[in-house]
């Protein structure tokens, strides 16, 4: 099977995990979308393994991998604790960005 | 009496051509009263702080005090010019180094004096007539409740003037120079509440303004030049330097000296100023700060020397004013402004004596000096005669005085004799000098000056004609009687100068000798013989006056000016035009470049910096919108900034 | 798993194909309903359906490793973690849909719809003509892909593979840190507690706890309230979310009325003789009306104890999000 296949629709997984990004306010959802993201890279990543024909872009997703999981920890935990003082998960509400 | 005259003046003509001494001595070496001359300065400085800043409280005595701190310079002043005439020749230049004044790089200008024969002349005028005008002003304005303000000013004016001729290098003249602008403009607005004065001051310190603008380019020019503002130094250096800078310093000089002394194009300022209080007049715009633009001409003698074009712009400058001024001098019906077209006329004659070079700076500070008696006196019989006329100054409604003020008719008589130039009266010598000395240097120069002597003949006989003689034309108001002795004393003071002060420094004190060593001294040869001069210059003088008698004495004298007369009448009665040139040449264009200058500033400047401001402010507003503190707006950014360079490569791997 | 693998193995056959399809749908429909789901439990479990799709797909490229892993940690750990904190923040909240920022919708999908552009153009681009080595050789080589991949990690990325290690603990720790709450106060003991109830009830705050809905009623329906001493219906006995609403539903319905009041009727004499004996001085509550006042006319409702304060609003109140 052609790689471009895979890379095309990790591409395309990407991009919705963007559009989540952009387009959802609540902060798990968008979590979540980020993951997405994540995962499409992975993909293109095993894609690619097989394509140049060894291991090494499975090492590299599986790091990816473990990587997101710190990730979901520690954002999860701010998340709670945006939560816990703004009773909100709405990434709008603290736009604390603003001045 | 041509003969005693020839005698006279045959003496002058005989000496040999002098050379100008440069040297100088320290005061410390002078040692004696030397050392403490600064003293001049000093008494009339610290009666005008006591009366300025004393305010109120020194009204009671005020007068007396601004009296005593000019009359005590003047005591200094002759006790130093016995001191200085008991020296040699060569050691009569004096300078008293006070302290640093500027020091910035390689330019220095120090706080000294210089004392020589020129500025002694100087200092006896100023603090002599001044005194006597001192004393004058305390009954001529013992009804005005500021006179301690007058008097504080008066001696601003003294301090300045003094400054000024005294100063040892040009950047500490200039400070003189201005400070006699300034109590110039106190001065003549001293009677600010009236429109005219204070538009007088007005004029007189815009146009000294303008002369200042040269006085200031040729300050800066001798430093670019010379690298040094004080005398010595750049008198010494001027030989050297490019004839066309020194020519340009020359003019530059010039243009100050015809603002300060009111010549042509810068004098229509002075009719002007005749709104300030009569003393004012006496002393600052007839006696003495009028004449500092001859004092400077002739203090510069050594670059004028080496710049023989701006000789000639002195000489034509001075001609055309001495003939225009006495002109003026001949319509004007106000007694103040007719003196005050003589006022320039007068300067017009040392100016051309100056411009006629080494031949002629004598001549032109002897007749500066015989001036500053005359012209005094005649201002100060003309305030007498305006003090007991309720303010008045239209000749039309004078005459027939000589019944009523007999010693102001006296001093205003001695006055016409010291102006006209009947032997042997001031200006006798001092006129007959410059004459003889244009005719030996420049013919039409000379014709010119017996023109316009003739011409003050006719003059000041018709104003003392309209004033004192012939028919009572007053208003029904005044009841004319005599001054004060406290006016007429200082009056009769100045008469007898005029009288008797040419003789006295052609006899006793031989002025032209004292002051060659500063100016330097070329005798010229005249075309006809000396009698032959004389003649023709006493005819003419007799034609003056004989057609102003005619005229104004013998007929009568119409109450309102008469309206079928030539175009010179005209024009003579309006000044020649001064104030209409000015505005068409100057102040209209000067109007409509301020208005375009305006609008371009409103247009063009601001609308450049506005518009920056609001396009950067509606960016500004524009970009706020970015700045929304979602972070969702953020990460949109981030997209489009990834898209873009994700584009730009990938269309650049394309190409 | 076995399929897939074998799938895999025969580089661009029709099985692979398939597999690619299906899961090519399976992820982007799981994509798409992230999105689109309005409530969060949703959105999460597409997102798993999404994973598991793709664990799949790694599966399926020669990574049998990766896709457990996948299945493991993503689907089983990690989307766990996320229904967790779901589950902490409020299951019930649902997002409305409705975009806030202006032009912000269209913007996104422009721009993500040029970098689907962009990928698709320059992967097709540079990858048109590509041949595909296989992973099957290398899967081969240790002689088994975990072997294989085993043997990458401990020797050629054996510092990346620390370096993560640290980063994994370090998370850890860091959300041990920010999930800590630091204690403000006095720590709050069993005296303290019974302290400030029996103050609160000072205040007429009762410290018991709240009575059982249905007690002393004539259902013992939870949406009934309980009858308190004098017999007027106590709220504070209906759940919460039930207050107020439901039981009026029940009461208007005549059936149901009807129903009830047989059911009434029926109950044992010992039963009501118990009752008639124990509340005598009461009465009068086997009148519905009287059960239910505020279905009467305004003045004769509201004189019972529902003058007592409202149940605290605590924790379990969802957020507003």
């Amino acid at each position: 099977m052609d790689p471009s296949a895979y890379v095309i629709l990790s591409g395309i997984l990407f991009s919705i995990g963007a559009l989540g990004v952009l387009l959802r306010r609540n902060a798990i959802v968008v979590f979540m979308s980020v993951e997405l993201m994540l995962n499409s890279a992975n993909l293109a990543f095993v894609a690619f393994a097989r394509m140049h024909g060894n291991l090494d872009g499975q090492v590299i997703a599986f790091f990816v991998m473990i990587v997101a999981a710190a990730e979901v920890v520690v954002g999860l935990a701010i998340l709670m604790t945006i939560f816990r003082t703004r009773r909100s998960a709405s990434v709008d509400e603290p736009s604390l960005l603003r001045n | 009496m041509i003969s005693l005259a020839s005698t006279i003046l045959s003496t002058s003509d005989e000496e040999p051509a002098v050379e100008p001494i440069t040297a100088v001595v320290s005061a410390a070496e002078a040692g004696g009263l030397f050392e403490w001359f600064w003293l001049l300065i000093a008494f009339p400085v610290f009666g005008m702080l006591v009366l300025l800043i004393g305010g109120r409280r020194t009204n009671a005595w005020g007068h007396l005090l601004g009296t005593a701190v000019v009359l005590v310079p003047f005591g200094i002043g002759v006790a130093l010019l016995i001191d200085m005439m008991g020296r040699a020749e060569d050691q009569r230049s004096v300078v008293l180094h006070m302290w640093d004044w500027t020091i910035a790089g390689n330019f220095t200008a120090d706080m000294a004096l210089r004392l020589d024969p020129l500025s002694m002349v100087f200092v006896l005028l100023i603090t002599g007539v001044g005194s006597l005008i001192h004393i004058y002003s305390i009954g001529y304005m013992s009804h005005d409740p500021d006179r301690r303000k007058f008097f504080g000013f008066l001696n601003l004016f003294i301090a300045a003037m003094l400054l000024l001729v005294l100063a040892n290098n040009y950047l500490l003249l200039y400070v003189g120079w201005e400070g006699v602008g300034l109590a110039s403009y106190l001065l003549v607005g001293f009677w600010q509440y009236k429109n005219s004065a204070a538009v007088a001051a007005k004029k007189a310190f815009v146009m000294n303004r303008v002369g200042d603008v040269g006085l200031s380019l040729g300050i800066m020019l001798m430093f670019v030049t010379f690298g040094s503002v004080a005398f010595e130094e750049v008198f010494a250096a001027a030989g050297e330097a490019d004839g066309t800078v020194v020519t340009l310093i020359g003019l530059a000089l010039l243009l100050a000296a015809t603002g300060k002394s009111a010549q042509y194009p810068l004098q229509a300022w002075l009719l002007d100023a005749m709104e300030g209080p009569t003393p004012v007049s006496a002393l600052i715009h007839a006696a003495t700060m009028v004449t500092a633009g001859v004092y400077l001409i002739v203090r510069s003698n050594a670059l004028f020397d080496l710049a023989p074009i701006a000789l000639n712009v002195v000489l034509v400058v001075g001609v055309v004013t001495m003939v225009a001024g006495a002109v003026i001098g001949c319509a004007n019906d106000d007694l103040k402004k007719s003196l005050a077209g003589s006022t320039m006329s007068q300067i017009g004659y040392m100016f051309t004596a100056a411009g006629l070079g080494p031949a002629g700076y004598v001549f032109a500070i002897f007749h500066l000096l015989m001036h500053g008696m005359f012209k005094a006196d005649l201002f100060l019989s003309a305030g007498s005669v305006m003090h007991n006329m309720n303010d008045q100054l239209n000749m039309r409604r004078f005459g027939a005085l000589r019944t009523v003020m007999i010693v102001t008719t006296g001093t205003f008589f001695a006055g016409f004799l010291g102006i006209t130039g009947v032997p042997p009266f001031d200006s006798f010598f001092s006129k007959d000098d410059i004459i003889k000395s244009a005719l030996s240097q420049n013919w039409l120069a000379g014709i010119a000056t017996i023109f316009a002597a003739g011409l003050t003949a006719f003059y000041m006989t018709r104003q003392l004609s309209m004033t004192f003689f012939g028919k009572k034309r007053w208003t029904q108001d005044v009841k004319p009687k005599e001054s004060p002795p406290v006016m007429t004393v200082p009056m009769i003071f100045l008469s007898a100068g005029a009288l008797f002060g040419g003789l006295t420094m052609v006899y006793l004190f031989n002025l032209q000798e004292w002051l060659t060593p500063i100016t330097g001294f070329t005798p010229g040869e005249l075309p006809i013989p000396d009698w032959a001069v004389e003649v023709i210059t006493i005819a003419t003088l007799a034609i003056g006056v004989t057609l102003a008698w005619r005229q104004y004495a013998t007929r009568d004298v119409p109450e309102t000016p008469p309206v079928n007369v030539t175009p010179l009448t005209v024009a003579a009665r309006k000044s020649l035009y001064a104030d209409a040139i000015n505005e068409g040449l100057f102040m209209r264009p000067g109007q409509h470049l301020t208005r375009f200058l305006v609008w371009f500033d409103n247009r063009g400047v601001d609308g450049i910096v506005r518009g920056t401001a609001s396009g950067v402010s509606g960016l500004s507003n524009r970009l706020k919108l970015l700045q929304n503190g979602y972070a969702r707006s953020y990460a949109l950014t981030m997209v489009v900034g990834v898209l873009v360079i994700a584009a730009i490569f990938i269309v650049s791997r394309w190409v | 798993m076995t399929l897939v693998m074998q799938a895999a193995e025969s580089s661009g056959s029709t099985g692979e194909q398939v597999t690619f399809w299906i899961c090519a749908f399976l992820i982007v429909t799981g994509g798409l309903g992230l999105i689109l789901s309005r409530k969060t439990v949703h959105s999460a479990l597409f997102v798993a359906q999404t994973m598991i799709s793709l664990a799949v797909l790694y599966a399926a490229n020669g990574a049998p490793f990766l896709a457990l892993v996948q299945v493991i940690v993503y689907t089983g750990a990690v989307m766990m973690l996320f229904l967790f904190v779901l589950m902490l923040v409020g299951v019930d909240s649902s997002d409305s849909l409705i975009e806030t920022l202006k032009g912000q919708r269209v913007a996104a999908i422009l721009m993500v719809l040029g970098v689907v552009v962009l990928i698709v153009a320059s992967v097709g681009g540079a990858l048109s003509n590509s041949t595909s080595l296989g992973i099957a050789e290398a899967n081969e080589e240790f002689g088994g892909n975990v072997e294989g991949l085993a043997h990458l990690m401990f020797t050629t990325y054996l510092l990346p593979l620390q370096v993560v290690a640290a980063l994994l603990i370090s998370a850890a720790l860091g959300a041990l840190v920010l999930a800590h709450r630091e204690r403000i106060g006095e720590r709050l003991d069993q005296t303290t507690l019974a302290n400030r109830r029996v103050a609160a009830f000072g205040d007429g705050v009762h410290p018991g706890g709240l009575p059982n809905p249905g007690v002393l009623a004539s259902s013992n329906a939870i949406g009934t309230p309980a009858l308190l001493p004098d017999g007027t219906p106590t709220e504070l006995s209906v759940p919460v979310p039930l207050r107020g609403k439901k039981a009026p539903e029940i009461l208007n319905d005549p059936e149901l009325i009807k129903a009830e009041q047989a059911e009434i009727e029926s109950i044992s004499e010992s039963e009501s003789a118990i009752r008639d004996a124990g509340l005598a001085g009461i009465g009068g509550h086997t009148d519905l009306s009287d059960v239910y006042p505020d279905q009467l006319d305004p003045d004769e409702a509201g004189t019972g104890e529902t003058e007592l304060p409202p149940a605290p609003d605590d924790d379990a109140k969802p957020g507003d999000a």
